[in-house]
């Protein structure tokens, strides 16, 4: 910045060289002049070809002075006159109110993209962001500092700062910025936490687009924090069964009552880590002892549910063990391996139905699993003495063999000692 | 019961006739005698295969479908089903081997010379015949590992110039591997390479029984020199007993390896899904596939991959031939023998082990 300070008065003249030149050829071309020019300026002023015609808006037809009036097919001066309906740089107030323009027309929309939604606008309205802009405060995120501008993608593109894959790095780039984030009282964590979250592995590291981000649950245009009745809900969008069980269960009351908000109360929000069993324990991961009392009735019911899950793990990890040793001697386990697959669903199940909080039913589960798991170790029993067998059977045709060997050579000796060579 | 067979027998197809020479036909003794018996090996290992595989047919059905349930289902409820799918892989594998150290012990005993020049052609288009074997073979469980490796093997196929595009359509009855493909190698599988080996062999041991046992040229002038020197024992029973002795111990081998490391069969090929890791052939076309993955990809003005799929092809050919360039009286041509026998030795074991040891 202080670089281009001490050579703006050389830069100015240069461009103003680069303008001059632009104006008397680029006339003749009788294309876009703004890119003639621009293209040749330093930023911020550059907007290079490749950025303008990666634009989603230059494939669709728009050109500069779609936004920024103007007539591109004619030479500078004319080109940015008023008179041609140059705008020139759109202010930060006016941007939202810009690009509404046409992407709040439903019938302008519907012409480039009939399924693309027009409330963007009015959702960002409703959002602290928009809430915030309408007082005032150009701080706050608008439509470019997301989006971006001059190159912009379609979301779906992955290279679009609005794909899910690079959501939350986006949003990161002011909400992780605590200089920039002071004056707002919130934290600038979330996305540290995040990016060591369940759901971070599960979208960035294993490319699951179904994995959340941070618009999944704050939303996009109308981007809020859940409130303390809607976090459920909005967990639920994924983990259906565990809201149906919650739903039912006692905690449900007690948190209302509490004005507790739900899964995050266990779970926490932004670095939600991967659910263990422990969560269960009395361990440094333990949750139920946070609230509860040690020895009472629902201690007593947490500490049977976690012996029966650790049970059921414990059962399906020894036939797995037992049918890799098979494995390993060559025995085909398929089916086996198929059957392990189905005890541990069973054993997900119970982990699911552990927001019901009723034994009874996490019981039924790990039953089921139990039976599977029982069945897949008997089968991993029988292919081991399936292959005892065969080398007690490959023994014995090996002693055979020799036997026969042996006997040939006899033979072979006693011919030729009894018979003159040729 | 027996003597009236053999006397009804005697009066319409004159038995002494045919036993007859057997009955004459000797087989030299010297100190490099043993090598004489890969060739017997492999045919025993080859009839191993004829027999699991007509027991296979039975239960095998060819289709993307169902090609993979239907071995799995004889190598796990067939009775001794695994038993006969493990020996038929593993008597596939041990005959490559046991063709390959019989072609090599060949080329060093210089068996292949005057006159047993076609013996040595026939030799080899039976080599040639037993990686088609091997390569349809290789496909007909449908697992991922094969379902690849069968592509990429196609592919190299469809690199070769001019005809290659059509010959890799021809080989995967289309553009891609397909159910199709299963279909069509198990054809030339079943029936058209047995066919063609039986033939060839017939042709091979009628030639090998013509000429009788090439005795290498150290061994030959010595016995030239002296004809005391020479040894030979009785074809019949002499040697052959040798030769079951010998099979009985490949058969010992063959159902030690099956019992203990019975053949794997994998995962049922995806064909929508993207190429495992380490995805290679069979150890038999490790050296060339390594080869070509180390070409670089252009060579002079040409593709990398068309110029060694070339080479292979050139030398395979020439490789064929080289009993014509070993005529007797030229001693730089055996010399370029022996060499190109200990180059080509040696670059196959390190190409395999290399394409082994590399990630």
């Amino acid at each position: 910045m202080d670089t281009w300070r001490n050579n703006r008065h050389r830069r100015a003249l240069f461009q103003l060289l680069v303008v001059s030149a632009c104006s008397s050829t680029a006339f003749a071309q009788a294309q876009n002049t703004c890119l003639d020019c621009h293209g040749a300026l330093d930023p911020p002023l550059q907007v290079t070809e490749q950025q303008f015609t990666s634009d989603i808006h230059s494939q669709k037809g728009l050109t500069c002075a779609s936004c920024h009036g103007g007539d591109p097919t004619k030479a500078d001066p004319d080109a940015m006159s008023k008179t041609a309906g140059f705008r020139g740089k759109i202010e930060r107030s006016q941007i939202p109110a810009l690009c509404g323009s046409c992407h709040s027309d439903a019938a302008f929309m519907r012409k480039y993209n009939p399924s693309l939604r027009t409330d963007q606008l009015s959702q960002y309205k409703t959002s602290v962001h928009g809430k915030l802009f309408a007082k005032g405060d150009t701080k706050v995120a608008v439509c470019i500092d997301c989006h971006g501008v001059h190159g912009l993608r379609a979301a779906s593109d992955t290279r679009s700062k609005v794909h899910p894959l690079n959501v939350a790095q986006t949003c990161s780039r002011c909400h992780a910025d605590a200089s920039y984030m002071k004056g707002y009282s919130i934290r600038t964590d979330q996305f540290a936490q995040y990016s060591g979250s369940v759901h971070h592995d599960a979208l960035v590291v294993r490319s699951d687009l179904s994995a959340p981000t941070c618009t999944t649950c704050h939303g996009n245009h109308g981007a809020a924090p859940p409130g303390v009745d809607s976090v459920q809900n909005v967990c639920s969008k994924c983990h259906v069964f565990q809201d149906q069980m919650f739903e039912k269960s006692s905690h449900k009351v007690a948190f209302q009552s509490a004005g507790l908000p739900g899964c995050v109360v266990c779970h926490g929000n932004h670095g939600i880590s991967h659910p263990t069993d422990a969560k269960l324990g009395t361990g440094p991961q333990a949750t139920c002892m946070q609230c509860h009392t040690p020895g009472d009735s629902c201690d007593q019911a947490r500490a049977e549910m976690l012996t029966s899950l650790t049970r059921l793990d414990g059962a399906i990890n020894n036939a797995h063990n037992l049918l890799g040793v098979a494995e390993s001697s060559g025995m085909e386990v398929s089916q086996a391996r198929l059957d392990e697959d189905q005890a541990r669903d069973a054993l997900t199940k119970a982990r699911v139905t552990i927001h019901s909080f009723r034994k009874e039913l996490v019981d039924h589960d790990i039953q089921e699993g139990l039976q599977i798991a029982s069945k897949t170790l008997q089968a991993g029993q029988n292919a081991l003495a399936e292959r005892d067998y065969r080398r007690k059977g490959l023994g014995l045709a090996l002693v055979f063999i020799l036997m026969s060997v042996v006997g040939l050579f006899l033979y072979i000796r006693q011919l030729e000692r009894d018979a003159p060579k040729v | 019961m027996f003597a009236r067979l053999q006397d009804w027998l005697a009066d319409r197809f004159h038995w002494a006739d045919i036993i007859g020479p057997l009955k004459k036909k000797t087989v030299p003794i010297h100190k490099l005698s043993y090598w004489y018996f890969l060739g017997g090996i492999t045919l025993f290992l080859f009839l191993i295969q004829v027999g699991t595989g007509i027991l296979l047919l039975l239960y095998y059905r060819p289709g993307a479908n169902e090609a993979f349930e239907s071995v799995q289902y004889i190598m796990t409820r067939v009775q001794f089903g695994w038993l006969v799918r493990s020996i038929h892989s593993w008597a596939a594998n041990l005959m490559i081997f046991t063709a390959f150290a019989h072609m090599f012990s060949v080329v060093f005993l210089r068996a292949y010379r005057k006159p047993r020049e076609l013996t040595w052609v026939s030799g080899m288009l039976l080599l040639f015949l037993a990686m088609g074997f091997g390569f349809s073979g290789y496909l007909l469980p449908w697992n991922t590992l094969a379902f690849f490796a069968t592509k990429v093997g196609t592919e190299i196929v469809g690199q070769v110039p001019v005809i290659g595009h059509s010959l890799m359509v021809f080989l995967r009855g289309g553009e891609d591997v397909t159910g199709a493909t299963l279909t069509r190698f198990f054809g030339f599988h079943v029936a058209v390479l047995p066919g063609l080996t039986t033939l060839l062999v017939l042709i091979h041991l009628a030639l090998v029984q013509y000429f009788g046992m090439s005795v290498p040229p150290g061994v030959e002038s010595r016995w030239t020199a002296s004809l005391e020197a020479a040894r030979q024992m009785k074809f019949f029973p002499n040697f052959v007993l040798r030769e079951f002795m010998a099979w009985y111990i490949a058969l010992g081998v063959l159902g030690a390896l099956a019992a203990i490391l019975p053949w794997e069969l994998g995962t049922k090929a995806d064909p929508f899904a993207p190429a495992p890791a380490g995805i290679r052939p069979e150890w038999y076309f490790m050296f060339m596939f390594q080869t070509l993955k180390k070409i670089p990809a252009k060579v002079w003005f040409m593709d990398g991959e068309v110029v060694g799929i070339l080479v292979f092809g050139v030398a395979g050919f020439l490789w064929m031939l080289l009993p014509f360039f070993d005529q007797a009286g030229h001693g730089r041509g055996r010399k370029l023998i022996m060499g190109a026998g200990v180059v080509a030795l040696s670059f196959i074991i390190a190409m395999t082990i290399y394409g082994y040891m590399a990630k």
